[in-house]
């Protein structure tokens, strides 16, 4: 085999879903009643980068082969608290995001201490620490409102050179500054062996509980990214257990659209990125075509359903069927 | 040995896993520039000692030095950065990772804080040519390749750290014979480059041909060190025996003729390459053991008539009757009507958070149900007489299978397959890990079950349990029946022999006899 065949191979689940999203996109785009338009892009990609920020937090985890449930949490949280602190003065404001997302990365080095040190699995941890994530963020906002500094909010939300969304260049600063530097490196890679074979790893010499700690920060670090752009985007502050809820399950959702396995060890958060937009697209999709929104959650399913099928297709190749309960 | 001071030295290490001895004041010299050899039968010790120099876990007692200062290593990482580089027999590799990114795992290059992925690929490349696996493409999966490259891969990721002492345990088990040649060059070339290596595998051709010196462990200790060569195969299988038996085995009736429908016939079966053209009988009251060295096939033996594997060829009689059971429950119905006592009761015998009844019941709920609802009463009533007939020491039947001893939770695995009254059972290593005072209730238990027209297959790792339970014992070796050895013919000498694969198996004997 030829080398490039081993880079296609290595990067097909990506290149799969990103190829599936710009067909729906397209199909979406090319039958918007306003056409194919800078503002209708705008609006998705407004929409489609605050799942993907909590997509991109998820796969941190799940490529250890573990899973965070508190993500939706976290981002709440970050919405609300921001929804306080980036307020003010320019300075002001600045400091406020650092703060937001010093939180995140608290949230994700409890998560982290919980599960390496007290040994526990990772989604009785994050289900517990999400409660209490939430529970602050209810503390912060009992109800909706609250502010915003509006420059950042209208610079990230609106459009570059009138054409390119904001919101999309700062999820790809995202990528650049965050993800590709971390799979890169040699924790990144560490947490990839983790996912893989925890055993194996430890064998090798791999630092297997770092690996798992820096994967929980960074996973907060996103979903705090997330619930800052969520306030950036509605200028206020909401402690809503549906939106924590939606936003957990719908990330894990995209994470395996996205060719993300979810047993760990493979996969990549751009496909993730590309998992989170196709599944706000099929939304989309219902409404171009006029179909009740009530199909909406079946169609996701089936879609999904879809999914998780073609990426357990290789059990029917095990021989020894004691391996398929391992 | 005193031409030059060993490099590695271990002097009164023990280690005991709960009850079960391991190692008991063991020692080994190893030197550079040598290729030392450790031998011993299943349960020597030899796992445990590699385990222990690897980092993988501590020992009780004792001392290791390296280069004359004592060194303890609490992870694997603490052992490789000594310089002691182990490859295990159970693959270290991480399946999802490449081939270049497994070879670097420890120690990736990097620029900048990134892995630098060219860098990476040139030392993994350098590294699989000196392992000589120069097929192998470095930005290959390990998953995707076969066992046998995966193997080659090891030994590469293993020669990338620069190791002075490189242990290889049954490194070479899943390699073919042209590939064998290759790494034995590689070592030899590491041997002159000055490297220690320490050479455990059960191919005593291997050994012959490859090591410089020789240690044999028997019972968890060193028990002789010698130069390869000064002594024959005859003497080394003299020096590995001699185990004292440890519990005392029921009365054995007199051997059975072989009748024109046994209760279980297997011809040629096969199953990838683990398991070949293994063709035997068992009649009803006879105890077949099942012997070898650990990993043979017997395993996926048992597994295959019992179901658990796919893709098997070759048939199976039951009383004359031709049945392949596709699945557990086919061989647990009613006209095949077999058990599978499995090996590791933690995973594969016992449900642990439910009670003692409910898991002893799980086998048999067709037996107390009536209409499809469960008879608390009668299953009660079942559960009691097996209780009984076991002498199993629980609280109270409702407590949780965890809270049981290892002793008796292996007594209410085998009680609940007892529970389905079934006419073939087979047993996979059943006393492992467990106290002597059971292993006597298991091994009467066994007679019994025989007796009363059950039979029995029966592979144990412990020689010991060959020779004082079976009234025959097939040898395997490499998924193939070696040897079949029928009543007195079971001794420990002969069975150590067939499991080495010994081709002198008479000369062995011959001297063993002249004793």
């Amino acid at each position: 085999m030829k080398d490039w065949r081993y880079a296609l191979a290595e990067n097909r689940a990506t290149l799969l879903a990103f190829a599936v999203f710009l067909v729906m996109f397209a199909i979406y785009a090319g039958n918007h009643p306003a056409g194919f338009s800078a503002n209708v892009v705008q609006t998705a990609s407004n929409k489609g980068v605050l799942l993907a920020l909590v997509a991109v937090a998820q796969t941190f985890v799940v490529i250890t082969a573990g899973i965070d449930l508190s993500v939706g949490s976290v981002f709440v949280l970050a919405n609300c608290l921001g929804s306080w602190i980036v307020v003010g003065a320019a300075w002001q404001a600045a400091l406020g995001v650092l703060g937001v997302l010093l939180a995140g990365v608290a949230c994700g080095a409890v998560n982290g201490l919980v599960v390496i040190v007290g040994r526990l699995q990772p989604i009785v941890t994050t289900i517990a620490t999400g409660a209490v994530f939430f529970g602050l963020a209810l503390l912060l906002r009992p109800s909706p409102g609250g502010d915003v500094y509006g420059p950042f909010a209208d610079a990230l939300t609106g459009r570059v050179l009138g054409v390119l969304p904001a919101s999309l260049i700062a999820l790809a600063a995202v990528v650049i500054v965050l993800w590709i530097p971390y799979a890169r490196s040699p924790i990144g890679r560490a947490a990839y062996a983790v996912g893989s074979s925890e055993q194996a790893s430890f064998m090798s010499g791999v630092p297997v509980d770092l690996a798992k700690f820096w994967a929980y920060v960074l996973s907060g670090l996103s979903a705090a990214l997330g619930g800052l752009f969520l306030t950036f985007v509605t200028y206020s502050g909401e402690a809503s257990a549906q939106t924590g809820g939606t936003y957990t399950l719908y990330s894990i959702a995209a994470v395996v659209l996205g060719g993300v396995s979810l047993y760990g060890g493979s996969g990549s958060a751009i496909g993730a990125i590309f998992g989170a937009l196709m599944f706000r697209t099929i939304g989309d999709l219902l409404f171009v075509f006029n179909l009740d929104p009530l199909w909406q959650p079946l169609f996701q399913g089936l879609v999904l359903l879809a999914a998780v099928s073609l990426g357990a297709a290789r059990l029917f190749q095990v021989r020894n069927r004691l391996e398929l309960f391992s | 040995m005193a031409e030059a001071a060993p490099i590695l030295v271990m002097q009164g290490v023990s280690k005991r896993y709960g009850g079960v001895r391991a190692l008991e004041n063991a020692g080994l010299e190893v030197e550079a520039g040598r290729i030392h050899a450790i031998l011993g039968e299943n349960g020597a010790g030899k796992s445990t000692l590699i385990k222990i120099l690897a980092g993988v876990v501590a020992p009780d007692a004792g001392r290791i030095l390296l280069d004359g200062r004592e060194v303890a290593f609490d992870s694997p990482a603490a052992a490789n950065r000594a310089g002691i580089v182990c490859i295990f027999q159970e693959l270290s590799l991480v399946p999802d990772l490449s081939v270049a990114d497994n070879i670097a795992i420890s120690n990736p290059p990097t620029r900048f804080g990134m892995i630098d992925r060219r860098a990476q690929r040139r030392m993994a490349k350098a590294a699989l040519l000196r392992a000589g696996a120069g097929d192998v493409h470095p930005m290959a999966l390990v998953k995707d390749l076969p066992l046998s490259r995966r193997q080659m891969v090891e030994i590469a990721k293993a020669l990338a750290r620069d190791p002075r002492i490189l242990i290889l345990d049954e490194a070479t088990s899943a390699l073919t014979a042209a590939d064998v040649a290759k790494v034995f060059v590689v070592l030899r070339r590491l041997r002159d480059e000055g490297l220690a290596l320490l050479y455990i595998s059960h191919r005593m051709h291997e050994i012959a041909e490859l090591a410089d010196d020789c240690t044999v462990y028997r019972n968890g200790s060193n028990v002789a060190t010698y130069r390869a060569g000064a002594k024959s195969d005859a003497e080394v299988v003299e020096l590995m025996i001699g185990r004292e038996l440890s519990a005392v085995f029921p009365p054995k009736p007199p051997p059975k003729p072989q009748s024109a429908a046994p209760l279980l016939q297997v011809r040629r079966l096969g199953w990838t390459n683990r398991l070949r053209d293994v063709s035997f009988h068992v009649e009803a009251g006879e105890v077949l053991g099942l012997g070898g060295l650990d990993g043979q096939g017997q395993r996926e033996l048992l597994l295959a008539l019992f179901g658990v594997l796919s893709g098997v060829t070759g048939e199976v009689r039951v009383a004359g009757r031709l049945v392949t059971p596709r699945s557990p429950s086919a061989a647990k119905s009613d006209e095949v009507g077999m058990a599978l006592i499995p090996e590791d009761r933690k995973t594969e015998g016992l449900m642990l958070p439910m009670s003692v009844a409910e898991n002893l019941s799980f086998a048999a709920l067709d037996r107390v149900s009536r209409a499809g609802i469960i008879d608390r009463d009668r299953e009660h009533a079942l559960v009691a007489e097996m209780m009984q007939l076991l002498a199993i020491r629980a609280g109270s039947l409702d407590n949780p299978a965890a809270s049981l001893s290892g002793g008796n939770q292996q007594k209410v695995v085998i009680a609940k397959w007892l529970m389905a009254e079934p006419r073939i059972i087979l047993l996979n290593d059943p006393t492992r890990g467990i106290d002597v005072g059971t292993k006597q209730e298991i091994y009467g238990l066994l007679r019994r079950l025989a007796d009363r027209g059950a039979a029995i297959v029966f592979y144990t790792t412990d020689y010991s349990e060959l020779i004082g339970c079976c009234d025959r014992a097939l040898v395997l070796y490499d998924g193939a029946i070696r040897r079949e050895l029928v009543g007195e013919e079971i001794t420990e000498r002969a069975l150590v022999a067939s499991a080495l694969n010994i081709g002198e198996t008479a000369e062995v004997l011959a001297a063993g006899a002249a004793r």
